[in-house]
């Protein structure tokens, strides 16, 4: 293979003043930012969808059912495309306009992802409490809680434990699915992999380090809901093994 | 010893002598010969130089001079039936393309720079190009100096931050960069009122513009950036397969014929909208088909 | 606003539909690899051979702690150039095929943890069972657990499968013509993306809900016969 190695390149000074390593550590930092905000909107739409959908009321349900079947069934790309290309066209003409001008990207990115992801967290969060036995409703109800309060303080809690593990992988996903987000601009890892590739074609240099820095992230994560996994379980049950 | 090694030099410069007498093929000529294809790297929405047609087939003026090129490979290794594939190619993945051996040359809207000489081959320049930048008209935007704090869309890879900070009037200017992913995507933005400017080369600019849904509404402004020469791009030290395409190219220029299809694609109507982009040949094209030259840009 | 024109989606129908029709290639030639190499890989994972289980294991972890996106650039730029060191040679190899190539490595490591989980429940009498009956290993998965594995999970495999048809929009990064490929294609010449992305958008919706309908019922069907 008449490849020309060279690890110098990161340090060289790229066109914009900064050196490459340091396109590679801002990349990280917007796939670090947008993952971590699509997280906390997934996170807290996902889980109102998914207490609707076992909720006794039914338009409740109807309604979380089909957002999980739109956002599930329509690939991540499309959806970005669609916040980002047609949506500000069909709103009225002056929010267009706010929309394209002053709306900074990471919010079209994070709304895309963060709605895309809630489908999923909500399929997660409804099978948690799904799973409860239906004596814990009751058991809540006899003690004057309103279902609300059933929720809040009895089958919420346990529902995340059960499901903590589908939310991690779910957490982990995100990050990769991050990476689509340069298709709307925004300037992640990923962007930044193509653009070192375009400037300094050292393909296999740059690839091992966005691979690592994407494995690295993953790992962290998965470490870090590990601990949560942990600190969290409760004694007694089979699901308690252990954080692997 | 000593013998043994002048014996060695010896046969080894009258090896190298023989080599042309047997037109030893290497390189890329070797790889179509030996694959008995070759393959044509393309843009998808570089007007006019290589972009998709009605029935999503890569024509344009670059395409027509690569067509003669492909003949003449044909002639030359004696294989009439030769296949010809084409694979579409951005600006971010043309050059690793190229080395890694997916296209074997690309005619499309590549500036032939020295930078890039560092990794990749060019040809003659067949074109040259100003870079300015495209605006609505009724955004009021008619000078760099008018860019402050606006965002400014450009296509991934090329850099109009640079650009506009080196010319006179940028310098004190700020923008906000957007960047889209194929020169349509970056005119989208402008279109769409994302961006207060794109900034690119004049001609792809005057393309966009021309196969947009208002052509009336937009304008191209401001002073050239930088003069920039497109070439053909080729894989880096492979002189026999270079003198061949320069050889096709520089025919066509003296023969009047690369004028033709100038005039064929910048002054007349062209598919799939036959709009007539009116892009009369500037004096730096007209010298450039006068005396061909392979240099880059700095 | 005022002026869309869906005639731009008509006029290109049957470059969409060729675009499907490679997104359908590629998701069909990615499920049969991916199962394959999958189930290679959970059998890896689930033997008493060390190595193997930390081959598979490293297989599986890599492939899922990278973007699809990336790996997808990556190996149609690295390819050739391994090729090349194996061969000597220039190899193109094309962004089409190389497409079937990366999902078909990719999703084994997905298809591979859901035949894992597969294999895992079956019990382990019948494993048993087929020694007893003087079989060897290679016969007792093939001819007892795998049949059962790959019955108890075909739902799961299924979704995965929908999961995986969704993903090759992301070929586009490359320039591939699939569906969504062909769609920004059209986009870019004729600077219509209102029209294009809705119609793509609602094309994906019709096909993967019914898809997941048809899922969910036979779903159904193997939990009674179970």
């Amino acid at each position: 293979m008449n490849y020309h190695w060279d690890w110098q390149f990161f340090f060289q000074e790229a066109d914009d003043g900064l050196k490459y390593y340091e396109w590679v550590i801002s990349g990280l930092g917007w796939t670090t930012a947008v993952s971590l905000a699509s997280l906390a909107v997934a996170l807290l739409l996902g889980s109102v969808l998914g207490v609707m959908r076992t909720t006794p009321t039914r338009w409740l349900v109807a309604i979380g059912d089909a957002y999980v079947d739109v956002f599930r069934n329509v690939p991540l790309i499309i959806q970005l495309f669609l916040w980002f290309f047609v949506v500000p066209e069909l709103v009225p003409e002056k929010m267009g306009i706010w929309m394209k001008q002053d709306l900074p990207y990471i919010v079209t990115a994070v709304v895309g992802l963060g709605l895309y992801t809630a489908a999923r967290i909500a399929e997660q969060v409804k099978s948690g409490i799904n799973a409860l036995p239906r004596g814990q409703r009751f058991a809540g109800l006899a003690l004057g809680f309103t279902e609300w309060q059933t929720y809040r303080y009895v089958r919420l809690p346990m529902a995340y434990r059960i499901v903590l593990p589908a939310l991690t992988s779910e957490a982990m996903n995100i990050f990769k699915n991050s990476a689509v987000t340069y298709a709307v601009g925004i300037l992640e890892l990923y962007f930044q992999y193509k653009q070192i590739i375009e400037k300094t074609s050292q393909v296999l240099e740059i690839t091992i380090v966005v691979t690592l820095a994407y494995f690295t992230l993953a790992f962290v994560m998965n470490r870090l809901l590990a601990f949560v996994e942990k600190r969290t379980r409760v004694p007694g049950l089979i699901s308690g093994t252990g954080g692997k | 010893m000593r013998k043994s090694l002048t014996v060695l030099a010896l046969s080894l410069s009258i090896a190298g002598l023989a080599a042309p007498a047997h037109a030893q093929l290497s390189g890329t000529l070797q790889k179509i010969k030996d694959s008995g294809t070759i393959t044509v790297g393309h843009r998808e929405s570089s007007v006019p130089f290589s972009y998709l047609d009605a029935e999503q087939k890569p024509i344009g003026y670059a395409m027509e001079l690569c067509a003669k090129v492909v003949d003449a490979v044909k002639s030359e290794l004696k294989m009439p039936s030769l296949q010809v594939k084409y694979q579409a190619v951005t600006s971010q993945n043309r050059i690793p393309l190229m080395q890694n051996g997916t296209i074997d040359l690309e005619c499309g809207s590549t500036t032939n720079s020295v930078a890039r000489q560092q990794q990749v081959g060019f040809s003659v320049n067949y074109f040259i190009t100003s870079v300015r930048m495209a605006v609505r008209k009724d955004s009021g935007v008619k000078d760099i100096g008018d860019l402050n704090g606006k965002p400014v869309a450009t296509t991934t890879g090329t850099t109009s931050d640079a650009l506009i900070k080196q010319n006179e009037k940028g310098k004190a200017i700020d923008v906000k960069n957007i960047y889209g992913k194929d020169h349509a995507d970056s005119f989208l933005m402008v279109e769409s009122g994302r961006a207060a400017a794109f900034v690119m080369d004049d001609i792809l600019l005057a393309g966009l513009i021309a196969s947009s849904k208002n052509p009336a509404d937009f304008a191209i402004v401001g002073p050239s950036l930088r003069d920039e020469p497109y070439g053909v791009m080729l894989r880096k030290d492979d002189a026999p397969f270079k003198a061949l395409v320069d050889k096709t190219l520089i025919g066509l220029m003296q023969s009047g014929e690369a004028e033709k299809l100038y005039n064929k694609w910048f002054m007349n109507p062209i598919p799939p909208r036959n709009v007539n982009l009116n892009f009369p040949m500037s004096p730096a094209v007209k010298a450039a088909f006068a005396t061909p030259s392979d240099k880059g840009v700095e | 606003m005022s002026d869309f024109d869906f005639s731009v989606i008509t006029a290109n129908w049957h470059f969409l539909a060729e675009g499907l029709r490679y997104t359908l290639q590629v998701t069909v030639t990615a499920m049969i690899g991916g199962i394959f190499l999958g189930t290679l890989l959970a059998l890896m994972r689930l033997s008493s051979i060390k190595p193997l289980q930390w081959f598979a294991a490293g297989y599986v972890n890599f492939f899922r702690s990278v973007p699809l996106v990336q790996v997808i650039l990556a190996v149609y730029l690295i390819l050739p150039l391994i090729l090349q060191f194996v061969t000597g040679k220039l190899i193109p190899i094309g962004a089409e095929n190389s497409a079937y190539f990366t999902f078909t490595i990719f999703e084994a490591a997905y298809y591979s943890e859901i035949m894992r989980s597969g294999i895992q429940s079956v019990p382990r009498g019948q494993i048993a069972a087929g020694y007893a009956l003087g079989f060897t290993y290679g016969q007792t998965m093939r001819l007892v657990v795998l049949p059962q594995a790959f019955r108890n999970m075909l739902p799961v495999l299924l979704t995965q499968t929908i999961v995986l048809f969704q993903d090759v929009s992301l070929v586009y990064a490359i320039g591939a013509t699939d569906f969504f490929g062909a769609a920004d294609k059209i986009t870019q010449r004729d600077l219509r993306p209102v029209e294009m992305y809705t119609t793509v958008a609602v094309v994906y919706f019709v096909i993967c809900f019914a898809l997941s309908r048809l899922v969910k019922r036979l779903q159904a069907r193997i939990a009674i016969i179970r």
